[in-house]
């Protein structure tokens, strides 16, 4: 230490001049203009690629609202993009599908994560929390065709014995394994949220003589409740953009059930038909464009939702503000 | 400060976007395709047998038999490299206009609008007929239904017959399972059974014929379809109109569902060539024990 000290002699920082040449001011300004732009690109390089994604989309989505309107796809329930005289473009029943399941698998899966992780931060040992909390992140790498293998497999085959459902593959066994792969999700960011509030909060709620669950109801969730909301919303977007295991799991009818509310029927989700459909198709033919157009209904959809939780936040973080 | 480097950023956004709406416009509007596939796209090239490179991509149904065929034919010519895609027939057909592969597995016809496509470019798909596959009804080992005419399958999957009973059965309803839409046996299912009718909106779908098979031998009441190839004893096929499919039924065609697999190049192989060679391995004792094996029926008794 001492000696890098006396390595750089006082003699060392009079290297550089004083005052510097205007030529070493340009180029330094240069650099600071240069690295302020290319900070810049980098930042705006996301927002670069929603949009070329969006105008890809639109582009090839364009050419099926130029030919069949908007009207049919946001009216019928009849999906038959193939048939050879009069094909049919309704999209209700796609939408019905990944609106269903999503809210399904919310149901599900946003009680379960948030208690998991209020139990996780605060009720539970901390070396518990240290062990249960990786496994619980583990799971949320466990890739979504693992997920659906279980559900054809185990699930379906489960809920026909069982339960007696003449089908398993249906709305209620998608939106229990969706619920199940976006639970980690939930749980974990949720609980970082949560214990990010700290002692102090805590402390201070249990001197004004609160119990532990006022502390936990009307304390600290309130405090985190932008990185709970947060949570939910990551784990609606991956419920909702989820494919594979959808396209497995939900059996993929083209319908709206009978009782519109009967999960133990099979639907089918806007992200299943562009899969699955997609790779058969004709370039250029009509389905093909179908296809993207219900690729553009669905970001159309996730950016609403997007937009809405967004407004959300903002109000209750405005509400709060407010109490406080 | 900020605001100057928010308008940078912006301005540099929309020369991004301004040059590719600007080259997608190109593209659209410009009736041949961007220079690189045009360059590649003439016509097939005499590639020499050795050290040749092969493109194959296509149909999930042709697929294994391609694999096959390309494990079988590396050792007769090691210096070959073949790559072998399955991304399904009309992908296949859209890398072989495009130039992207050289052999396109299909288990359909071309489509005209595909053919369209090709001979705006100056190519001419050929189809290389290299084996037979038949449609299986099948259904769940349990179930007591012996045979099935078409026009029972056809209310089955209209949605008119809806219980088992209906057909001699257990009290039971129908779970219907049919490939996607876009799948070659979808649409061989379609041509021979459904005619101008459509699915009724029950219809639960799988995305390949071994989820089909597993569906149904999982599943009580359920009826799907698939290959001759995957049919075993876990699910039951049933015999259509008096014919039990099966290798003799399906080559002869008298089984009703019956549809060949193909092989589509641009324009006839070049004599010698390592296409040609691929195109008609099938004819080869090797190239039919392979299509058995996979369970197909050569197109050939040898």
């Amino acid at each position: 230490m001492s000696q890098a000290i006396q390595s750089e002699g006082p003699a060392a920082e009079f290297t550089r001049p004083l005052l510097l040449t205007p030529g070493a001011d340009r180029a330094g300004w240069l650099a600071a203009k240069a690295g302020r732009a290319a900070l810049l690109l980098v930042a705006g390089a996301s927002v670069v690629a929603v949009l070329l994604i969006f105008f890809f989309i639109a582009r090839e989505a364009i050419p099926f609202f130029q030919e069949r309107g908007l009207g049919e796809a946001a009216s019928s329930t009849h999906w038959y993009p193939e048939d050879a005289t009069a094909p049919q473009f309704g999209m209700l029943a796609l939408i019905y599908g990944s609106v269903s399941v999503t809210v399904g698998a919310l149901i599900l899966a946003v009680p379960l994560g948030i208690l998991a992780a209020v139990v996780l931060s605060d009720i539970v040992p901390f070396a518990v929390r240290q062990c249960v909390k990786p496994v619980i992140e583990l799971l949320a790498a466990i890739p979504s065709v693992a997920f659906g293998v279980f559900a054809v497999k185990v699930l379906a085959p489960l809920m026909q014995e069982r339960l007696g459902l003449p089908t398993g593959t249906n709305a209620l066994n998608a939106s229990f394994v969706l619920a199940l792969m976006a639970t980690p999700t939930i749980v974990s960011v949720a609980e970082d949220s949560i214990w990010a509030v700290g002692r102090e909060l805590r402390e201070a709620s249990y001197a004004c003589g609160a119990t532990r669950a006022e502390t936990l109801l009307k304390v600290v969730l309130p405090a985190a409740h932008n990185g709970v909301i947060a949570a939910i919303v990551l784990g609606m977007m991956r419920a909702i953009g989820e494919t594979m295991l959808v396209w497995m799991a939900s059996g993929n009818a083209c319908q709206v059930p009978a009782p519109w509310w009967d999960l133990s029927q099979s639907v089918r989700t806007l992200t299943a038909t562009v899969a699955g459909e997609m790779g058969e198709t004709a370039r250029g033919s009509l389905h093909y464009h179908s296809l993207f157009a219900v690729a553009l209904v669905l970001l159309v959809f996730s950016l609403g939702l997007n937009l809405l939780t967004e407004r959300l936040l903002s109000k209750a973080r405005k509400s709060a503000g407010a109490h406080a | 400060m900020i605001t100057r480097g928010l308008a940078v950023t912006l301005a540099a956004a929309f020369v991004v976007l301004g040059v590719t709406a600007y080259w997608a416009q190109a593209q659209t509007t410009r009736p041949s395709m961007p220079p690189a596939a045009a360059a590649s796209a003439p016509a097939p090239k005499a590639a020499p047998m050795d050290k040749a490179a092969l493109q194959i991509d296509g149909s999930t149904t042709v697929g294994p038999i391609a694999v096959e065929f390309v494990e079988a034919f590396k050792k007769l010519h090691p210096d070959v490299t073949i790559t072998c895609k399955q991304t399904g027939s009309g992908d296949g057909a859209a890398a072989l206009i495009d130039g992207r592969c050289q052999i396109a597995t299909m288990s359909r016809f071309m489509k005209p609008e595909e053919f369209k496509s090709a001979v705006e470019k100056g190519e001419m798909p050929v189809a290389h007929a290299i084996a037979m596959d038949g449609v299986c009804m099948i259904v769940h080992p349990s179930n007591p239904v012996k045979a099935l005419t078409i026009a029972q399958v056809h209310d089955i999957y209209t949605g008119k017959i809806a219980n088992w009973k209906e057909l001699g059965g257990m009290d039971a309803p129908i779970v219907v399972v049919s490939r996607d839409t876009s799948s070659g046996t979808y649409e061989t299912f379609t041509h021979f059974v459904m005619g101008k009718d459509k699915l009724f909106d029950k219809v639960e779908y799988v995305n390949a014929n071994p989820q089909a098979h597993a569906r149904v031998s999982t599943t009580a009441g359920a009826i799907g379809y698939v290959g001759l190839g995957f049919v075993d004893t876990k699910v039951k096929a049933l015999p259509i109109d008096g014919v039990m499919p099966s290798r003799k039924t399906v080559q002869a065609g008298t089984y009703p569902m019956t549809r060949p697999l193909f092989l589509f190049t641009n324009g006839y192989p070049k004599l010698g060539s390592v296409e040609h060679a691929f195109c008609t391995f099938y004819l080869t004792e090797q190239g039919q024990k392979i299509i058995e094996a996979k369970g197909f029926v050569p197109v050939t008794s040898y």
